[in-house]
This record gives structure tokens, sequence and C-alpha cells, in this order.
């Protein structure tokens, strides 16, 4: 293990980059037959930035034809396909891919293994989740899209109401994208349990691995519902069955409870992961141990379990018993908790530290200040009779772009940022960073605010447009305005990624003093990642080695 | 005269009311009051964690870079963490206090009608995508006949209270019925009777529309709830149990329509277009707006939309059926004496 600090010189990293030169077919098949965890993680990664992109254009497309009370631009079945190909897109192949990806690339080499528990089990968990979402995107080849919403409400899924193959294609890319979910999960859990290095107890093991083994538990207890209510569609629509088909004693509720099941633990699934990732930065950042790990190991476990049961706060406006929906309202503030410890405790890791402002505690900060706020607004809406008002309004779609890129996204840039000289032995400009960092920021603000109100003033989602007079067009406008200035902040972060593989600073090996295994190995990793296993005392082995005289173990 | 012109015009174009924040009914004024309580402690805990943040960050900083000791390490404490598990549970427990309160006040069980109750019975029937409004019973009297699209409702008054309660259906997918300042959304879901209620003192137009995504024309399903006082809302109950009125200039029309596929899907009580698809058109005149709160409902608008439904409302399920244009104008006639 070294822990060299001075950078190596160009040559070095091209050397560890490219190993032998190789013809663009060999390299090719290299990557296609690939069962490193490293590589797997990477086209993870580039499958979530290109359905990044095309599900953002799809909300650009959204958003022009809600620029305008009454406008003509998109007609009202290709704006439903829109909105339900967005949700689709920026949930299962983007949100979790992107996840997984980082996942499979840091866990083996934060817990210092050598590959995944079952490598080829991870290439076909890619595979299968790049072809599944392929798949779902065939159906604009066939005739459209589904227009049916993500959650896709039965019956409106049934045969009479949803004509068309697109249904069936979004299913299976679904249930296909599903199964390779569920591998990587089954990966996950196996790596994390079994592959630890020497001397890293379950109590020891970094706080980003935590999140991925609950978050993997998450999945296997959510995706196969999902399945099985997929499959159940599907023998609806071409096997005439009638699970959904309510004229033939089928039930409409049924899929909401199966689809919200899922459809919950899924925002925790999409949150864990982002939560270990601010877990590793803000204390490397605030030059300070994380304060509190046991607390908050125990808070992400309790978030795990307590969102397995909330999930009828999805459903408050079906007619449901009062004593349901105090359950189900009770549930969801409970969880309320376990993350407000995470909040305090983040903020007390931050307290009295030494706090550097690179882009990665940029974006970490941007989490904590924008996920408070999707935070709060969840509170809101799990008060059930206030979610009554609010429920499927725009104050909705506000919160829920609040926690996904407030808390998802900037979670994930931060840890994009941090990692990304560990991946390519470069560090990423600052100077783009910073740029991509504050437009995101008001852009976000600009969009996703406004949004709120026209909830409040009656405006329900997924209209594909909206009556002059009902003095929404100006908030709407807003929004539009807002995306517009997101969008270069995204060109400016895939612009910064390529320019900075080929003419960043080089990185060296530990570029920001950081305590966790991965940065004790080379920048890029080798294929083995480790050249003799590492045997680990602490939280920190790290830091253990960089104090000597004060190690951490003596503490834990 | 200008000044008028200008006035009126700024009258019309004044944004219409759905704000949850403006209630007219005990529903909507028991969320806002939920709605209030809400606001303020989430303001607190947002002020003090950003504010904390902010703090830190000031605070915080390394401004040099020369010092490279690193700060005291902190593992935990367990008495802070004690605290602050504590402290949003105690939370916690108020809001679900205060929120299982408000709930039993909006959920109210529905009485069952009886005479003297001054309470209104309507069946809401959701479809793609329109209302049909079925009136079951006012004040323990059976009523029986069917509209569409203008639920029509009396005001409370100082004499009587006069709860509206609605047993929401659907007869197609999944709608939601959602009138931001009467009450908060119910959904509509086939297959089961959902129930809401509300009454409000004030008159007028209260506005909303379908709150769950329900296919092509989701966004074209808009609704109105007119408040009448309660004489008003006599006669206009009147005026619907009357049968259809038979002009005897628009017999052309009539003839036209009845043997038409018209009375496939419509009905006009007292003749024999007996369809239960579509609107009933008994007294499609009383009503303001056509396809569902979309056009104001005039002859000019009828004869468009009996030309081309899809031209107005793409999308909706009646097709355009090219009646050569006298025709057409016949049984527009006919349409427009069904006062």
């Amino acid at each position: 293990m070294s822990l060299a600090v001075e950078p190596k010189v160009d040559s070095e990293i091209a050397a560890a980059k490219t190993e032998p030169v190789r013809s663009w077919p060999a390299t090719l098949h290299d990557w296609v037959t690939t069962v490193d965890h490293k590589k797997i993680g990477l086209m993870y990664i580039g499958m979530a930035i290109f359905y990044l992109v095309v599900g953002g254009c799809e909300a650009m497309l959204i958003r022009w034809q809600l620029f305008y009370a009454h406008n003509n631009f998109l007609r009202p079945d290709t704006f439903n396909q829109l909105f339900t190909m967005h949700g689709t897109t920026m949930v299962f192949f983007m949100g979790m891919p992107i996840l997984i990806g980082i996942g499979n690339y840091l866990v083996p080499l934060m817990i210092g293994a050598r590959d995944m528990a079952f490598p080829r089990l991870n290439a076909l968990g890619f595979w299968v989740t790049l072809f599944g979402g392929l798949l779902a995107y065939f159906s604009f080849a066939v005739g459209g899209a589904p227009a049916i919403g993500w959650f896709a409400y039965a019956p409106l899924t049934e045969p009479a109401f949803a004509r068309g193959l697109g249904t069936e294609f979004w299913c299976l890319g679904l249930i296909v994208s599903g199964i390779g979910t569920i591998t990587a999960a089954v990966n996950f859990v196996a790596t994390i349990i079994g592959m630890r290095a020497p001397g890293m107890t379950i109590t020891k093991i970094p706080f980003f691995a935590w999140t991925m083994l609950w978050t993997s538990v998450q999945i296997l207890i959510a995706i196969p519902p999902l399945t099985a209510a997929l499959v159940m569609v599907m023998l609806d629509r071409d096997f005439g069955a009638h699970f959904f088909d309510v004229q033939n004693g089928g039930s409409a509720l049924l899929w909401q409870h199966l689809f919200w099941f899922f459809g919950h633990p899924e925002v925790y699934i999409l949150i864990l992961p982002v939560f270990g990732m601010i877990t590793e930065v803000i204390p490397v950042f605030s030059r300070k141990v994380l304060f509190g790990y046991e607390f908050m190991a125990a808070a992400t476990m309790a978030i795990a379990f307590i969102s397995l049961g909330v999930w009828a706060h999805h459903m408050f406006c079906v007619g449901m018993s009062r004593m349901q929906d105090v359950w189900f309202a009770v549930a969801s503030l409970l969880v309320s908790i376990p993350t407000g410890i995470k909040f305090f405790n983040w903020l007390a890791t931050m307290y009295g530290g030494r706090i550097r402002m690179a882009s990665p505690m940029l974006f970490a900060c941007g989490f904590l200040s924008m996920f408070l706020i999707g935070g709060l607004t969840g509170i809101m809406l799990a008060a059930a009779p206030f979610d009554f008002q609010l429920s499927d309004s725009y104050f909705v779609v506000g919160h829920f772009h609040w926690v996904l890129i407030g808390g998802t996204l900037f979670g994930t840039f931060a840890g994009i940022h941090y990692w990304y000289p560990k991946v390519t032995g470069r560090m990423l400009s600052e100077r783009l960073a910073r740029w991509q960092f504050w437009l995101l920021y008001i852009g976000f603000f600009v969009t996703f605010g406004p949004m709120h109100i026209s909830g409040f003033l009656g405006m329900p989602r997924r209209i594909y447009t909206y009556e002059p007079s009902r003095g929404w067009e100006f908030l709407n406008q807003l929004t539009t305005i807002g995306a517009l200035i997101q969008a270069p902040s995204f060109a400016i972060f895939v612009w910064n990624v390529v320019w900075s593989y080929f003419k960043g600073r080089p990185a060296g090996d530990d570029p920001w003093d950081a305590w966790t295994l991965e940065w004790g190995t080379s920048s890029p990793p080798p294929s083995y990642n480790f050249a003799s296993i590492p045997t680990v005392r602490s939280r920190r082995p790290l830091w253990d080695l960089k104090h000597p005289d004060d190690p951490d173990w003596k503490y834990e | 005269m200008m000044a008028t012109t200008v006035l009126l015009a700024l009258a019309e174009s004044q944004a219409e009311n759905l704000s949850i924040f403006d209630p007219a009914a005990p529903p909507s004024q028991s969320i806002r009051t939920l709605s209030v309580l809400l606001f303020a402690i989430t303001g607190l805990i947002f002020l003090l964690v950003e504010g904390i943040l902010i703090y830190n960050l000031v605070r915080f900083r390394k401004t040099s870079a020369g010092t490279e000791s690193e700060p005291p390490q902190v593992y935990g404490g367990q008495p802070i963490e004690v605290a602050w598990t504590v402290a949003p549970t105690l939370v916690v427990c108020i809001l679900v206090l205060v929120m299982t309160r408000t709930l039993w006040e909006v959920d109210v069980t529905a009485s069952q009608p009886k005479p003297g109750d001054h309470a209104l019975f309507v069946t809401v029937v959701g479809r793609q995508w329109w209302w049909e409004y079925r009136y079951d019973t006012y004040n323990g009297r059976p009523l029986g006949f069917i509209t569409a699209n203008e639920l029509h409702i009396p005001a409370t008054t100082d004499s009587a209270h006069r709860p509206v309660f609605l047993n929401l259906q659907s007869a197609d997918v999944c709608h939601s019925f959602w009138v931001p300042r009467l009450a908060g959304k119910t959904d509509l879901i086939p297959g089961q009777s959902n129930h809401m209620w509300f009454e409000t003192r004030d008159h007028g137009l209260f506005l909303g529309q379908c709150a769950e995504y329900c296919g092509t024309q989701h966004a074209g399903m808009l609704l109105r709830v007119v408040v009448d006082t309660p004489e008003e809302f006599e006669q206009w109950l009147k005026s619907q149990l009357a049968p259809a009125h038979d002009d005897p200039d628009a017999l052309a029309g009539k003839k036209a329509f009845l043997s038409e596929a018209c009375v496939n899907c419509h009905r006009v009580r007292g003749t024999s277009a007996a369809g239960t698809y579509a609107p009933d058109l008994t007294h499609l005149m009383s009503r303001e707006t056509l396809a569902s709160g979309l056009f104001p409902n005039d002859a000019k608008n009828l004869e468009r939309w009996v030309a081309d439904p899809q031209q107005m409302k793409y999308g909706c399920l009646m097709p355009a059926f090219s009646f050569s244009e006298a025709r057409r104008k016949d049984i527009v006639r006919y349409l427009t004496t069904l006062h």
C-alpha cells in the first residue's frame, strides 16, 4: 500500500491508464467482456449520464410546452408520453444506475477487496440494466412511448385505455432492468458482508459501504413486488387476465399498493447512498472524524426499515380509513427523526473543523442546504390532511425534485468531484466546477421554487396545458427559465469530466489527504486494486498510518 | 366608457382564485389551520439548521493554507445524540396529535339522508374526460336527475347548515375531485365509492380540476361548483327536474338528433335518446360551459363542437360525424332549445 503524496507526472498516469496501446476493436472487446468492478462501475455511470441527458431533454420539451397557457408546441399525447418517460428514465435508468455504478467502483476499494463477490453476475447486472433501458425506449419505435405516468396507475394501463405496444415495452424494460438492479444488490450484500479486509469488522466499515449495504437490502425487498406487479400488467394486457381490470372484478387499488410498496423504498434507495457519499466528504473536508458514527449507522438502518412501512402516504386521497391515514402519516413522520439525527451529526462534524471549500464540499453544502428544504416539505406532505390539498399538485412536483436534485443529484456531484481524481488520476477543474455549482444552484431555485406556489394555487401535475385565466402562467415561465439556467450547468459538467481526463492537473494517489482505503492505492487503481490486502484497525485506516502517534483505534 | 371597458377587461383578466389558502368551507379551513402550524414548525427547523450550517461555514472555514495541524478529533457524544433524537421525537408527537384532530374534522362520515336535514347528496361519476353528477336527494327528498360538469349546491345560511355529501365513483380510470377552496382532493376510483363533504356560506363559482392523471385530456377535465342561495337552488332543482323543453320550431333538428348516432351516447329525458355514455343533454343550455369547463356554451361553440369535437378537445371520446351543414345547423338549433 503506497501513501505517496507527491503527484505523479503525466507519463506515469498515461502509463497506468492505457496499459499497452490496443486497437479499438480490442478495447471494445475488453470493455464488453470485462468483469472488473471498476470498469463495470464506469459503464453504469456512463449509461446514467447518457440517460440524464435524454431525460433532461424530455424535461426541456415539457417545460417549453408549459411556458405559455394554451401552448400548442406539443400534442397532448406527446406531452403525456414525455413526462412518463422523463420520470421512468430519471428513476430507473439514471438515478439507480449512477448510484449502483459509484458503489460498484468504490465498495471493493473502500473495504479492501480485489473485486465484487460475483464479478460475472456484476457484468450481467450492468448489461441487463442497459438493455432494459433500451427496451423501454424502443417503445418510441413501435408507435409511441406509453402515456401512463411513471407510476402507471391501473386501470389506465389496461388495454382498453392504453392502446399500442408502448406499455408492453415499458413493462418489459422495467422487468429486465429490475433483474439487473437485483443482481447488483445481491452482489453488494455478499461483497460487504463477506469480503472486507482483515480487521474491518462490520462496525468499522466506511460509511458509504454501510449505506450501500442497506440500500441493497431495500432493493431486495422493494424491486420484486414491482416485478410481480409488472408481470400482472402484462398478463392483463396480453393474456386476458383481470388483476387490474375493474370491470371484471380486478382491483385498481391493488396496483397502487404494489407500486408504492416498491415506490417509497425506492426514494430511499435513491438517497441512502448519497447520505453515504456526503458522510465521506464532510469529514475529509472539515478535517474531522465523523461525529457519532454509531448513531449515524443506526439512523441509516432505521430509515431503511421505517421506509418499508410508509408507502400508502402516496395514497392519502384514495379513501382509506382515518386509522390507516394516521398509521401511514405517523410512520412517514417517524422517518424525519433518523434523518434529523443525520443532519445534526453532519453539522457537528463540521463544527470546530477546518473547512476546505473545494468542489466536493461545495456540492455537499449544496446538498445540506437543499435537502433540508425537501425534507421539510416532506413533513408537510406526510401530514395527511394537508396532503389532501397538496397531493398530485405541483407542490409535490416541487417537493420530489427538491429531494432528488437538491438531495440525490447534489450529493452525487459531491461524490463524483471527490472521487474523480481517484478514477482518472487527474483533478477536475475547480473553476468549471464552481460555474457548474452556481448555475445549478440558482437554476434549481428558480425552477422548483415556483412549482410549490403553483401547487398552492391549485395547479395539478401532469397537465399538458392550463387555462390563461388561472394565474399560473408567470410561475410556469419562471420554472422554464430556471430550467434554461440549469441546462448549461450539465454541459459544463460533461465538458469538465472530458477536458480534465486529458488536461487536468495530475492528482496523485491521495489529493484530498483522505482516510479511507481507496486513497491508499494508486490513481487510477490497478485492476487488482491492492498489491497486498491491507489490514485495518479502525474506521480511518489512512489516518492511523498518517498519525501513528494518535491512531483512531485507541478511541473506537 | 373607455375606462369601464378597461376595468371590465382587467376584471376579466384577473386570475381566478383556486388558492388553498383562501378556504371557503370547513374542511379547507381546517386544513389551512393545520398548515399554519406546519409552516411554523418547519420554518423554525429551517432557520435553525441553515443557521448552524452558515455559522459553521463562516466560523470554521479554512482561510490560509498555512496551518498544517489537524483540528481536535471529536468522535461523538452520547448526551447530545440523545438530545437531538428526543427533540425531533417531541416535535413529531405534537404534529401527530394536531394532524389527527384535523383529520377527524375533515374526514366526516356521511349521514343517511332524512327529511329536514337540508343535506344534498350527489353521486359524482368521473369519466374520460368529464364529470357526471347524479342528484340523489336534497333535504330528504329523492331527486334522481343527471347532469354534467357543473355542480350546483345550496349555500349554508344562518337558518340552516346545508352540507353537501359527494359519493365519488369512476366509470373508467382513476380521477380526483379537487376544488381547492372547498376541500382537499378525494380520488374517484373504479370499483369503489369514496366520500367527501363540504358546505359553504359563500355564493358564486368555485373552480378546480381533475387532479389524478387520467389520460389524454387530463388537463381538459375542469371542475365548476356553483353555490346558489337556497331559493336559487330550489329554482334550479325545479328546472332540472322538468322534462326536456320541446320547442316546435326545432322539430327538424330534434328529428335529426334522434335519428343519428347521438342517441347511442346522449340522453334527453322524455325522448328516445337514452344513452348513458356521454353527458345528459336534457337541460344542456342551463350550463355555462361546454367540454367540461373548456368553452363558453353558446350556439357558435356548439356548432364547432358538433362539426368536429377533436378540433376543440383533442382525444375526447366523441368523434366528428360529417353531417351536412344543414343537418348540423338543425341539430344545433335543437340543442340550443334545451333550456
